[in-house]
């Protein structure tokens, strides 16, 4: 656990600056500018705006105006013009108060390159003219989606690291989550807004019981129930239930209620899969992209058996988009398993483990290789292909 | 700030139907006029084909002329408008304007102000080159 809270340097300084140059530029067009008291009278009003934004927690009550400048800030850090990267860093530096540093750290870059990418970042906000504002309602739509993305990669970076040790980054992900509600907060008729704090909050809940005490990954059938935050799980499935009335579904809130349903029942086997399978058939159409269409073949092979699943998954693995995606051919490796194809089973589990540097990933791969390794050579034969995965 | 919104779209190989660059044409003057309109307008031209294209360097001291355009891509720039924008969004919104957004691309640049000192390039890239 590194050391994350703490209130930044500065966090509007540079968007000071922007907003002074930019607002001294307006007034020279206009040609208003004749007094010099003027200018500054301006300016100092700016940085009086500007440093009032600080970030939540900050000891100071937020006012109406800090929200909004909050806002502003979201939409400015997030903007389409610059790059994921760019957007990421500045959102955390800006807003979530981290430093540069410790967002290296959690992106595995040197602290030099981080440093560059805000440079570059704030350089083009203030040299191309990205505006400070929340965009005006026809670009609301375009925009929140860029800003809900950014929350979205944060959070997974905090919640399934790509690399190294560090599979649980907690504050990552609650710096993505307390971002979200200040989202939530200040636009609350935007269902996919509600529906990603929603998807935060029911996976955030299954944090504790997700890794075991030497760092292994358990998997949701196997999770210890009792170690979910049901309070976290009760604030998402009653945000859920609020949202999904709206009829403006997107990709947030379906994948929200499928976590949903995988926090609800006493244990696994009690899990709806029919209904997520269905969910997930929902979510192919509005965004089928390879990583979802996987996502609702494991689904199928829990609702309809393994062989269904496993043929959804071959044709997938035929377009060969996801070749060196792990989870796919980990996923076939335990549809295989589960059929009892032991020696296919393997082959896959060996591809899946080639393509993971994730240490607890590579452990649970690792292991469940050498089951069917076992099975392969001593109970041949001896198995009965399952016809339901357990 | 002004905005240069270059437009690079595919050339055809040959001259399209009468009535299909006829509309094209229109649609292009009608943006022309909108954006004349709201006073957005600083300039612009339609350049002609990349076959009367030069294409310049310094080396050492020489001058080389070569012909064509100097990448070789599908998209070219076909012409320019210069604009007005209070930001980058309304710069965007004229852009998403243009005829050729359809079915090219339109490069957003906004164009440096030397008469503001804190819109200048720092020396270094001013220097380099």
């Amino acid at each position: 656990m590194w050391p994350f809270r703490g209130i930044p340097d500065n966090p509007g300084a540079w968007i000071t600056t922007t907003a002074r140059n930019r607002a001294i530029d307006r007034l020279r067009r206009r040609g208003r500018l004749r007094d010099k008291t003027e200018e500054l009278t301006r300016e100092a009003a700016i940085e009086a705006d500007l440093a009032a934004i600080e970030p939540e927690g900050g000891g100071s009550e937020t006012s109406d105006d800090d929200m909004d400048d909050r806002l502003r800030l979201i939409f400015t850090c997030c903007h389409p013009a610059l790059p994921m990267d760019g957007r990421i860093a500045l959102t955390l530096r800006t807003l979530g108060g981290l430093t540069t540093a410790e967002i290296a750290r959690a992106f595995l870059v040197p602290e030099a390159t981080l440093a560059q990418r805000l440079v570059r970042a704030k350089r083009k906000i203030h040299d191309a003219g990205i505006p400070y504002r929340v965009p005006p309602r026809d670009l609301l739509p375009e925009r929140l989606d860029g800003v809900l993305k950014v929350l979205y990669l944060v959070y997974n970076e905090g919640y399934a690291a790509t690399s190294g040790d560090a599979l649980i980054r907690r504050e990552l992900s609650a710096e993505a989550i307390r971002l979200a509600r200040t989202v939530v907060s200040l636009l609350p008729d935007e269902p996919e807004a509600t529906g990603l704090l929603a998807l935060m909050l029911l996976h955030d809940a299954r944090r504790d019981a997700r890794v075991g005490p030497d760092g292994d990954l358990i998997l949701l059938e196997d999770q210890d129930r009792s170690r979910w935050d049901q309070a976290a799980i009760a604030e998402g499935r009653t945000l859920v239930q609020a949202v999904l009335p709206t009829r403006r579904v997107g990709p947030y809130q379906l994948q929200a209620a499928i976590a949903a349903l995988h926090d609800e029942g006493a244990d696994a086997a009690a899990t709806d899969w029919a209904q997520i399978a269905t969910l997930y058939r929902a979510l192919v159409e509005l965004d089928p992209t390879p990583v979802v269409r996987l996502n609702h073949a494991v689904a199928v092979a829990f609702a309809d058996g393994p062989a269904v699943g496993l043929a959804m998954m071959n044709g997938l693995a035929d377009e060969g988009a996801l070749a060196s995606y792990p989870y796919l051919h980990a996923a076939r490796a335990d549809l295989l398993r589960r059929l009892g194809r032991s020696s296919e089973a393997a082959s896959a589990y060996r591809h899946a483990l080639e393509l993971t540097s994730n240490r607890p990933e590579r452990t649970f791969l690792a292991s469940r290789l050498r089951d069917v390794e076992l099975e392969g050579e001593g109970a041949a034969g001896r198995r009965m292909p399952g016809s339901r995965p357990s | 700030m002004q905005y240069a919104l270059l437009i690079y779209t595919e050339e055809p190989a040959e001259a399209p139907p009468a009535d299909e660059a006829m509309a094209e044409m229109e649609a292009y003057n009608a943006f022309g006029q909108h954006i004349t309109d709201r006073g957005a307008m600083k300039g612009g031209e339609a350049l002609a084909p990349t076959a009367t294209a030069t294409t310049v360097r310094v080396r050492d001291g020489k001058t080389i002329s070569t012909d064509g355009p100097f990448a070789e891509t599908k998209e070219v720039l076909g012409g320019f408008y210069l604009v007005e924008a209070a930001d980058l969004d309304e710069a965007i919104e004229y852009a998403a304007m243009i005829p050729g957004a359809k079915h090219g691309s339109i490069e957003v640049r906004p164009v440096w102000d030397f008469s503001n000192a804190s819109s200048q390039p720092p020396a270094e890239s001013v220097l380099a080159d």
